[in-house]
């Protein structure tokens, strides 16, 4: 399967707001397993640092938690997108589009010479 | 904004810990929890499920550490635990915090009073507009460098120059106050118009005095003061247009002045009553050679500076010397920036001071650094033991720091307490003649200084144990129990030891050398006897103005005889010239056999006495040759003069005075000298010798000319020689002025012995505080000696039981230990001496704080290094009892 990818200083959050765009309220170990499953388990991701990061986004106003029962009867703390947090994803996803785009031109071949 | 939401938030989570950490462990719980549920799902045993559940979250504590980091702020944590840890370990030594408190607040204390002192005298802002471009104006001339400035040459000096946006003048005076009750003396002051508009001064109510109304001529007007106008008119607007009644003169009332005008600069002093210039009664206002005790203020154009301002009315002063080349000769207009004429006497001194208490402050955190270097020992192990946890050399650092400065906090907070009472103290020492005393509060930038002393004080002493740390052995402190090591930490110690022993002996070098001056003052003679002299200013009803020499005669004549008849008294004179170290007159003469000179300026000079025959004896002037001034030397006598012995030596050699004439310049025919006595100190103890002015002259009051002997009853002074103590000799006498007429007022009544105490009133306040400063810091020093010689005790029992064991007597431990303190108290003594030459030169420099003595007089070197030695002597006079007393027994046995 060869060497995980560490996930990129910043792209966790991103992440996490587009898991819970994707699925509504969930709390941390559903959006960690999520995350992994998206990865296509290409990622290694320590769910332990899931936390500090939701705590960060809380802190920042783009979500939103209360404790909850989960699918298996569990109580569970859910997080849900805030509207802040609707925009705060927009922007992000918008910046790592065109992140990558530029990248992408930097490694592909050059074509003009 | 999302940033001060993120602050705000984790803000919140330092001050909700405990509860959020539960709510983590809940969710971290629920989400292994859920995790073991689906790999048990999954097939894996559950003690497998849980093994993997807790590796792929990376551990709990870890996530926990890392969570609790993003939750809260981690320094203002840490901060808090600092704080609580200081909290406790200061708790924990009660003694140590107290006199670490206790040192501090002393020295940040009187650091803060005399600062607030200087802030008011020497930085506040004056309250004036543009003070900056405020100066005092004077003419020098010859014998004065800052002399008064005559009426005519004011006007022309107003006119003539350039670069003054205004120039006035005022001249202080006494009025004979009646019609409003008792008659009353009030201190008023004679102004030109420009006076308040150039200081910018607005009338509270009525208006200021228009331009023109100060010439000589015009109609009499007055403005009161707020004080006045509440004290007599209850406040009433319809004050304006009332009339006052000055020496019998009626003034109108134009305006009132606010009572927060309080300007005291050069020779103006703010007054109860103001009267244009012009008004002045005196007949030499015209005179342009008269020197009446008129002096200028003035404000510099925008833009200009002050030498171009000095340089032009240099020119102006050359030029009317052109134009009036007898009256005018070598007289120049002196300007002196306003700030600098009121504080320059008293600069240095300050200065001075600031520097002392500097010193003592610096005493005191070298006490507290040694205390607590001490206790950096005691708890070296306590370090060791946490640098060995893990702590960072930083972390431990920043805990001490976090120690001292809550002490020093503390200090500085009592300091204050103890600043706003020693401001008062000092403010009550002060001698009257400081200036702005008024300005000397509690202000905002004194309490930025206390906190900014403070926290420097905390660093200074805090970081001093803390370097120590760096530089600690580790796993030797660990080894011994916090014993080893301690050469180096005995020898930090020993340098403090001997650097405060050195700033003491510098303060009581400066201290030791006021008290010679003292001394050496109090020893100067006055030329006089003092004791049971009491002067006082009398004046007569104003009725009598203006009433002819005959009846100002009778006038004199019976005022005299009543206040001999007062009970107790002995000798009674009046006078109205000069009075010794109270104020100052000056004839101008020439000797007979000398051609008469040409102008003033050529003339000779001698300071004048008008007085009665009872004078020598009220004074107790010793009579040296000949006779003094008699009864019998009226205005039908040849006219006759006493001279002192510094007159007769420096005009008359070793001839014989007695039947030589002089000519005195407001009398065509000459005088003859009757009479030789001994000199008396005129411009005060320390000033006298050096005044270029000394030869004195006295004169008989029943022989002024006519115009002089009728402005005497307007305002005298009188001098009683009383066998009674003053207050009881003085009712005695106004009484009998009272009888005699109502409307005489008497007033100003000091003692001789008062007046002469007053010139030395800066020396002796100045005194006081240093040696109140020197005598803190020697305690201080003691204290801090007393601690480092324990120390060594405590430290070296070990080696002393040995000693002890092996036959050394206690004598020997004795003299040990105190050979030890001493070494380090003469040490310190050499340092200080050295130091102390440097410094008291500086003192001796810019300042005339010491009189006879010089800055390096060995007498004084000599005491203080002795009381020095004595002091710290006996502050390793209780350790070494301990040493002595140490059982050797028991010292080898607890090895």
């Amino acid at each position: 399967m060869g060497e995980k990818a560490d996930v990129w200083q910043g792209t966790l959050a991103l992440m996490v707001l587009k898991t819970l765009e994707t699925m509504g309220a969930q709390h941390g170990y559903g959006i960690a397993r999520r995350i992994e499953q998206v990865s296509d388990n290409q990622l290694s991701l320590n769910y332990g640092t899931l936390y500090p990061a939701l705590l960060k986004l809380e802190q920042e106003g783009a979500i939103a938690s209360e404790w909850g029962v989960s699918e298996n009867n569990r109580k569970a703390k859910f997080y849900k997108l805030t509207r802040a947090g609707r925009k705060q994803l927009e922007r992000e996803a918008k910046g790592w589009e065109q992140t990558k785009a530029i990248v992408a031109r930097f490694l592909s071949p050059a074509e003009e010479a | 904004m999302k940033k001060l939401r993120v602050l705000w938030m984790r803000l919140g989570g330092v001050f909700s810990v405990r509860q959020e950490n539960d709510e983590f462990d809940a969710e971290i719980a629920s989400h292994l929890q859920m995790h073991i549920d689906d790999n048990q799902r999954a097939g894996m045993s559950p003690v497998e499920a849980r093994r993997d559940a807790l590796v792929k979250l990376g551990g709990v504590e870890q996530t926990r550490q890392a969570y609790r980091e993003r939750r809260g702020l981690p320094w203002m944590e840490t901060l808090a635990q600092d704080f609580r840890f200081a909290l406790r370990m200061l708790a924990k030594s009660p003694g140590f915090t107290a006199v670490a408190i206790a040192t501090l607040a002393l020295g940040v204390g009187a650091n803060t009073a005399l600062f607030s002192v200087v802030n008011g005298v020497l930085l506040h802002p004056l309250p004036y507009p543009h003070a900056e471009e405020l100066v005092t104006v004077h003419a020098s001339k010859q014998n004065f460098a800052e002399g008064s400035i005559s009426y005519l040459n004011f006007r022309d000096w107003q006119r003539d120059n350039t670069t003054l946006a205004a120039l006035a003048v005022s001249r202080g005076t006494g009025f004979s106050l009646t019609g409003m009750g008792d008659a009353e003396e009030m201190r008023g002051e004679l102004v030109s118009s420009d006076f308040f508009p150039l200081l910018g001064v607005k009338p509270v109510i009525g208006r200021l005095f228009a331009p023109h109304e100060d010439e000589i001529g015009r109609e009499p007007l007055a403005m009161i003061s707020e004080g006045f106008w509440q004290r007599k008119f209850g406040s009433r607007p319809d004050a304006l247009g009332k009339v006052l009644t000055l020496d019998g003169r009626n003034y109108t009332i134009v305006g009132v002045l606010p009572a927060n005008f309080s300007l005291a600069v050069g020779n103006f002093r703010a007054a109860d009553i103001y009267v244009p210039i012009g008004q002045f009664r005196n007949p030499a206002l015209n005179e342009r050679a008269a020197g009446l005790g008129i002096h200028g203020i003035a404000r510099l154009k925008p833009r200009v500076t002050f030498e171009q301002a000095q340089a032009d009315m240099q020119q102006v002063s050359e030029r009317l010397e052109r134009e009036y080349p007898e009256e005018d000769k070598d007289i120049r207009a002196k300007l002196i920036p306003f700030q600098y004429a009121m504080v320059r006497d008293v600069k240095p001194l300050l200065l001075i001071l600031m520097g002392a208490v500097g010193f003592v402050l610096l005493i005191a955190c070298v006490n507290i650094a040694n205390l607590l270097l001490v206790r950096s020992n005691a708890r070296a192990q306590e370090f060791a033991l946490r640098s060995a946890l893990g702590a960072r050399r930083g972390r431990l650092l920043r805990q001490l720091l976090t120690e001292s400065l809550m002490l020093s906090l503390a200090g500085g907070l009592l300091g204050l307490l103890l600043a706003s009472w020693g401001t008062r103290v000092i403010l009550q020492l002060l001698p009257q003649a400081m200036p702005r005393a008024a300005d000397v509060h509690m202000s905002g930038t004194v309490l930025g200084f206390t906190l900014l002393v403070s926290l420097a004080a905390g660093t200074l002493f805090g970081l001093m144990p803390g370097l120590k740390l760096f530089r600690q052995d580790l796993q030797g402190a660990l080894k011994d129990g916090g014993r080893g090591t301690s050469g180096a930490r005995q020898r930090t110690q020993n340098w403090l030891v001997i650097f405060q022993m050195a700033t003491t002996l510098v303060l009581l070098a400066g201290a030791g050398l006021m008290i010679r001056s003292l001394e050496k003052l109090s020893r100067v003679d006055t030329g006089f006897q003092p004791h049971g002299v009491m002067t006082f200013g009398m004046e007569a009803s104003p009725s009598l103005m203006g009433a002819g020499q005959d009846a100002t005669r009778a006038y004199l004549r019976e005022a005299h005889a009543r206040i001999a008849a007062a009970p107790g008294v002995e000798a009674v004179s009046f006078s109205w010239a000069a009075l010794p170290m109270n104020s100052d007159d000056e004839q101008l003469f020439w000797l007979e056999g000398e051609p008469k000179p040409q102008n003033e300026n050529a003339m000779h000079w001698a300071i004048r006495y008008l007085v009665e025959p009872g004078y020598l004896k009220a004074m107790g002037i010793p009579l040296l040759k000949g006779r003094f001034l008699a009864e019998g030397d009226d205005e039908h006598a040849p006219r006759a003069v006493v001279i002192d012995d510094v007159f007769a030596k420096k005009f008359f050699g070793n001839e014989d005075p007695i039947g030589k004439r002089v000519f005195l310049e407001q009398f065509d025919d000459a005088a003859t000298v009757v009479g030789v006595v001994g000199h008396v100190n005129q411009w005060g103890l320390d000033n006298d010798a050096v005044n270029p002015l000394r030869a004195e002259l006295y004169q008989a009051m029943m022989q002024m000319p006519e115009q002089q002997l009728g402005l005497v009853p307007m305002g005298m002074d009188v001098v009683v020689r009383s066998k009674y103590d003053p207050t009881t000799a003085f009712q005695g006498v106004r009484k009998a002025i009272t009888q005699m007429n109502h409307e005489q007022v008497v007033y100003n009544p000091q003692t001789m012995d008062s007046v002469i105490g007053d010139t030395l009133a800066g020396r002796r306040f100045s005194m006081i505080l240093l040696a109140a400063f020197a005598g803190t810091a020697l305690l201080l020093a003691s204290i801090g000696m007393y601690g480092v010689i324990s120390y060594l005790v405590a430290q070296h029992a070990r080696e002393i039981g040995v000693r002890m064991a092996l036959g050394a007597d206690r004598g020997d431990v004795f003299r040990w230990v105190l050979t030890r303190g001493g070494r380090l108290a003469a040490w310190g003594a050499l340092t200080g001496v050295v130091a102390a030459l440097g410094l008291t030169q500086v003192m001796a420099r810019f300042s005339s704080l010491l009189y006879g003595v010089h800055a390096y007089d060995p007498w004084t070197l000599a005491g203080v290094i002795l009381l020095l030695m004595a002091v710290a002597l006996a502050a390793c006079y209780l350790p070494a009892r301990r040493a002595m007393r140490i059982d050797p027994m028991r010292v080898l046995r607890t090895e």
